[in-house]
């Protein structure tokens, strides 16, 4: 037998909702996804909550425990103050559809907004060829699961409505640094600067780099240090910085 | 099973998200970080604003310790043997003794990644802690006058290596005592550890990463700076620290150097 917890689970929809109150049953070794589906189990059927693998890899789970954006699936309830209420809502930057499951797909829109990735002339798929110290930097941003937690807890979308069509958040800014890291990405041959796009159309500008998104990432990528701060001072190099732009027009003559 | 009395409207009402009007919902302590960051800050910042409008109490003549607030000492008021660099600025009680290099270094600090997350977060609360609404109606971040100036750091990390050399000049400077013969006291271990300090901050510095190496796509054709880069980004995992160790250093040199100079005690000497 376990010990029993206060659960205040919030439970809505798009237009209202409250906190509801549950006692639950908790055992060693438990995380909130087990707790939230014993609530399911048990108390409230009808209880919405996304989730997939369990095991930290799909990104689905995605909510807010104690006012802190988590996956469910990763949290144990060893990790959290005893004998305190457990409050569980769902993701606050994002509208919700029932309960715990929000409808992310403002970050969907995101993604397809980000132009993909420019093969270079004359490489057919499967002859990219490229040195592992030339695309590592780029392999931590590929951990990324899409729990979009950094998205989530960052401030320019969380607290600012207002921001959401000009700014892509921590996610998408990281694909751009990816892409603009690749050794083999052709982007610049066809004319797209993908520099000048992170700041006038994915609005790096917004970001004050104040690392939530880097605190809140299951995966421990160093979004701000290794993804966002040098994507800045990229932007840097092309706006900024006259001696390099200088250099970079005398290579070109 | 119990409906909680609270019904509440969203803050973002129309944008279809959860109707929780809270500001936050954290249970633990966030505060303490933004808190003890602004609290660390002013109190440097006032020692520091002290200090360099002291004009005294800044030269060690018989082991030519001088403090970093105070180089390079560029007024007509320095002591002869402090002025290393000559002396041109108007002796008045408004001008720092150093004010041709002091503006630099405090523009290095303020436009550096990790003080611009540190004040963001513990005086422009934005946001104050991760998941905790600020209290701004509007936000532009860094996309116009004045926080688009930030994006001039390099320029004043420039300026930071130009004065860390002159800091490192001065720590081997002050290895010579007042009658021209090699000695060593504790003050020189101070200097140096300063000046250590500092060169590990400057070289940790973001922008810095990005110049040695970071702006490559191709570290394999770079073997050389691909290694620097390496060297950096170690050093640059450790920025806050480094930022915080200096902002300690400075302020323990300056003090040391002054309570040496006004003779609270001497200087306790190994060598000469």
């Amino acid at each position: 037998m376990g010990n029993q917890e206060h659960f205040r689970v919030w439970r809505g929809d798009d237009e209202t909702g409250d906190f509801v109150d549950y006692d639950v049953e908790v055992n060693e070794g438990e995380v909130v996804l087990d707790i939230i589906h014993r609530i399911q189990a048990t108390q409230a059927p009808d209880l919405a909550v996304r989730w997939n693998c369990k095991a930290g890899k799909c990104g689905s789970c995605s909510a807010e425990i104690n006012g802190r954006p988590r996956l469910l699936c990763m949290t144990r309830m060893s990790t959290l103050p005893p004998g305190e209420p457990i409050v569980v809502t769902p993701m606050r930057t994002f509208p919700v559809i029932r309960d715990l499951v929000t409808d992310v797909s403002f970050n969907y829109e995101k993604a397809r907004e980000v132009r993909a990735f420019v093969p270079p002339e004359g490489v057919a798929p499967g002859d990219y060829r490229m040195q592992q110290v030339d695309v590592e930097r780029s392999q931590e941003f590929r951990k990324c699961i899409e729990c979009f937690l950094c998205q989530d807890t960052c401030h320019v979308l969380r607290d600012h409505e207002e921001n959401k069509p000009a700014f892509a958040g921590p996610r998408f800014l990281m694909r751009v640094a990816e892409l603009d890291m690749h050794p083999l990405d052709a982007a610049a041959e066809q004319g797209l600067n993908r520099k000048e796009a992170a700041q006038d159309e994915h609005g790096l500008g917004f970001c004050n780099i104040t690392k939530c998104c880097s605190e809140v990432c299951p995966e421990h990528i160093k979004i701000t240090d290794n993804a966002l701060i040098p994507l800045k001072e990229r932007v840097v190099d092309l706006k900024f910085d006259p001696l390099i732009r200088r250099k970079k027009r005398a290579r070109r003559a | 099973m119990t409906v909680a009395t609270l019904r509440t409207t969203s803050p973002e009402a129309g944008a279809g998200r959860a109707a929780i009007a809270a500001r936050t919902l954290r249970t633990d302590r966030w505060w303490i970080p933004p808190l003890t960051t602004a609290v660390g800050l002013i109190a440097w910042i006032t020692y520091a604003t002290v200090r360099v409008f002291m004009q005294k109490d800044y030269f060690v003549a018989d082991y030519h310790y001088l403090t970093p607030f105070y180089s390079p000492c560029i007024s007509n008021g320095c002591v002869p043997e402090s002025a290393h660099f000559g002396t041109f600025l108007p002796d008045v009680w408004w001008l720092p003794y150093a004010a041709l290099t002091l503006p630099f270094l405090l523009l290095f600090r303020m436009t550096c990644y990790y003080y611009r997350k540190a004040y963001y977060r513990a005086f422009w609360f934005s946001p104050p802690a991760c998941a905790v609404a600020e209290p701004h109606a509007k936000y532009t971040g860094e996309t116009r006058f004045p926080l688009i100036g930030q994006n001039l750091h390099r320029y004043f990390f420039y300026a930071a290596v130009l004065i860390s050399l002159i800091n490192t000049y001065d720590a081997i400077k002050a290895f010579e005592t007042g009658d021209g013969e090699f000695g060593i006291g504790l003050g020189n271990l101070v200097l140096l550890v300063n000046v250590v300090a500092l060169w590990a901050y400057t070289a940790s510095c973001h922008s810095c990463r990005s110049i040695i190496g970071g702006r490559l796509n191709h570290f394999s054709q770079h073997p050389v700076r691909y290694k620097l880069w390496g060297w950096v980004t170690r050093l640059n995992g450790k920025h806050m620290q480094l930022a915080w160790l200096t902002l300690g250093t400075l302020a323990l040199t300056d003090f040391y150097i002054m309570a040496v100079s006004a003779g609270w005690f001497s200087d306790p000497r190994i060598i000469n």
